[in-house]
Formats: C-alpha cells, sequence, structure tokens
C-alpha cells in the first residue's frame, strides 16, 4: 500500500500574512490630497504686442489684496464674509444694472440660449500678501460660483450642482463660467 | 449507559485555524492595492491652508508637488526659518522648477501629458511673492493645470 502524503503544515502562513499586513498597516498613506484646482493663462507670446485686452469697465471687479491681507473689491474695502455676496451679485446682475456686467445670449448644447454672464473677477495679490488670506478669497470666489451654479441647477433641473449627471454639470458650467483671471504680478513694493 | 453521560471523556475538537490566513490574506491585499509610498521626506514643514469649496484630486499619479514652506526644526540651524521650494528630496530655487517639471513630464506617457497636474502645496505662512514666482515660472514651462492644496475647513 502506497504511503499516504502527509500534509504541508500550513499554519505559519497566517504569521508571515500578519507580518506582511503589519508592513503595509505602517507604510500606508490614506490621505487624499485636496485642493483648489485652477488653470493658469499661458505666458503671452514675446512677438505678441502687448496690447490690453479690451474688456468694458463694467465686466470686470477687481479683487485686492495687500500686504496687510486687507481686501479690496469694486473699489470698496470689505471684509472677506461679504465677499461671496459681492460677487453673487455682481454676477448674476438680476435687475440689468447698467454698472454691473452685461450678458449675452449663447446657445449652450443640450440646453437652448442662456444669457450668460461677461463678467471676469481680477484677482490681485501683493507679494506680501500671506497664502493663507489668499486661499481663503479664492475660497470665496469658488464658493460665489459654486452657489450661482447650484441655484442654476436647482431651479432648471430641481437638484443641486452635484447631484447632476456629467452633460448637465456641464451645461451649468457653460452658463456660470468660472472667470477667475490672476493678474499678471505687479511690483508694488518689492519685499 | 444515559445518552449524555459520556460526554467528559471526549476531547475537545482543536479550533480550525485553516481560515485565519485567508482572511489575513483578503486584509493584506486590500492594504496593498490601496497604499501609496511616500516617496519624498518632507524637508519643509507644511500647514495647509484651510478651505470649504475643496475638489478631490483624481489622479495621483499625475500629479507633480512643489511644497514650500519654512524648513522643519532640525534643518533650521542650516537653512534659516525662511520659506524654501522643495522638489523631490532637496531645497530648490526658483529657476530649478523648469527642470523638475521637464523631468516629470518626461517620466509620464505620452498621452498622460496634457493631464498633469501641479499641486501646490504651500505654508498658510509664506508670503504670496515666493508663489507668485512659482506660479510664473510655471507658466513659462507650460504647466498650466494647478491645484493649491488645502484641507477641509474643520469646522464644517
Amino acid at each position: 500500500m502506497a504511503k499516504k502524503t502527509p500534509e504541508i503544515n500550513s499554519s505559519s502562513t497566517a504569521d508571515i500574512a500578519f507580518l506582511l499586513l503589519c508592513y503595509f498597516l505602517m507604510t500606508t498613506t490614506m490621505g487624499q490630497d485636496s485642493g483648489l484646482q485652477r488653470r493658469l493663462p499661458p505666458m503671452p507670446d514675446k512677438n505678441q504686442q502687448v496690447e490690453d485686452q479690451k474688456v468694458n469697465r463694467r465686466n470686470i471687479i477687481v479683487v485686492k489684496i495687500n500686504s496687510a491681507d486687507r481686501l479690496l473689491a469694486g473699489n470698496e474695502p470689505m471684509d472677506v464674509s461679504q465677499l461671496k455676496d459681492k460677487i453673487k451679485e455682481f454676477l448674476n446682475n438680476p435687475a440689468n444694472d447698467p454698472n454691473l456686467p452685461e450678458k449675452s445670449p449663447k446657445e449652450i448644447e443640450g440646453f437652448g440660449v442662456f444669457e450668460v454672464s461677461k463678467g471676469v473677477i481680477s484677482l490681485q495679490n501683493d507679494r506680501g500678501t500671506s497664502y493663507q488670506a489668499y486661499i481663503a478669497v479664492q475660497n470665496e470666489l469658488v464658493k460665489a460660483i459654486n452657489e450661482l451654479r447650484d441655484d442654476f441647477c436647482l431651479s432648471h433641473y430641481g437638484k443641486v450642482y452635484s447631484k447632476l449627471d456629467e452633460e448637465k454639470q456641464k451645461i451649468a458650467r457653460e452658463a456660470i463660467p468660472q472667470n477667475i483671471s490672476e493678474a499678471e504680478p505687479k511690483d508694488i513694493n518689492k519685499r | 449507559m444515559s445518552k449524555f453521560g459520556n460526554n467528559s471523556k471526549k476531547e475537545m475538537p482543536g479550533l480550525t485555524t485553516s481560515s485565519l490566513s485567508d482572511i489575513v490574506f483578503m486584509l493584506l491585499f486590500f492594504f496593498m492595492v490601496t497604499t501609496s509610498m511616500r516617496e519624498s521626506e518632507n524637508k519643509v514643514a507644511v500647514k495647509l491652508p484651510e478651505a470649504t469649496e475643496i475638489a478631490k484630486l483624481e489622479r495621483k499619479d499625475l500629479t507633480s508637488y512643489i511644497n514650500i514652506g519654512p524648513p522643519v526644526k532640525h534643518l533650521q540651524a542650516q537653512y534659516g526659518t525662511d520659506a524654501r521650494i522643495q522638489l523631490n528630496d532637496s531645497f530648490k530655487t526658483v529657476d530649478e522648477i523648469r527642470d523638475f517639471i521637464a523631468a516629470e513630464r518626461d517620466a509620464m506617457s505620452e498621452a498622460d501629458r496634457q493631464f498633469m497636474t501641479v499641486a501646490i502645496k504651500a505654508d498658510e505662512n509664506v508670503r504670496m511673492g515666493i508663489i507668485t514666482d512659482v506660479k510664473q515660472e510655471l507658466r513659462r514651462c507650460s504647466a498650466l493645470k494647478i491645484m493649491y492644496a488645502a484641507r477641509k475647513n474643520a469646522a464644517e
């Protein structure tokens, strides 16, 4: 009678696996990076004449942060907490105020014609501005635009922006564009 | 001769541990898949600014990091406390960003290059001057997709 092959003792595989597990547990970093995403404007061509783009005065709001982190939006000093409403009013222009940006009808694919605001937010900062204040202002600008998009989505689709599918989000993005221009740095006062 | 009387003579069966390794292996695979090794040691202390409207970064493998902040405690004696730029594993100047971006770009496949994102991880107390310099340099290298790294506001 043939001898039975002895079974392989597998009790130590658990120990080996535990060892590996502990190693990966120690080295793992689960944190996901998050932040505010932006697109920088491309560098102007050297042979291209520096020509100020003619943007109508009413279509632009200048947000300035100085070296003491003080904020100036549309020629009036204000607190960061007030900025969001100011921007929303600026972009929305519900009463068609001639001092606020004009709107132009634009054909949006899959939606129809919508009066898109031509407003541009121009953000300027000093070299001495703290990063914290800069991000706080950037955050408020994004918040204003996100809330406008939510309003748009709620009135047309009955849901907030984040709950809609990709196609409708694209429509909302075209209807409320994110026009934030990070101006060319100016040498206000070198540090 | 009763039905229950002779139980005490029976040996207690051993606990089967054969499935233990399966369970552990399952956990192991989970961590192996989700793990991402830290590539470089932080030489600058970065406390990210807070923000509420943050978006998650989709492709971690297509992201290059630029850390900006004051050097960590034990390097302050050597490098001072002024904000510095860290690329990969060492302190660099603004001019060296160009090479860094070029190297990062080369490491990516042709199709992925347009999705390359540069994450600027800057300490909340650095001045905008250094960040503006970095931004201008990135524009010159036409690495236009950037992200200001921020952390979620704890209060909300």
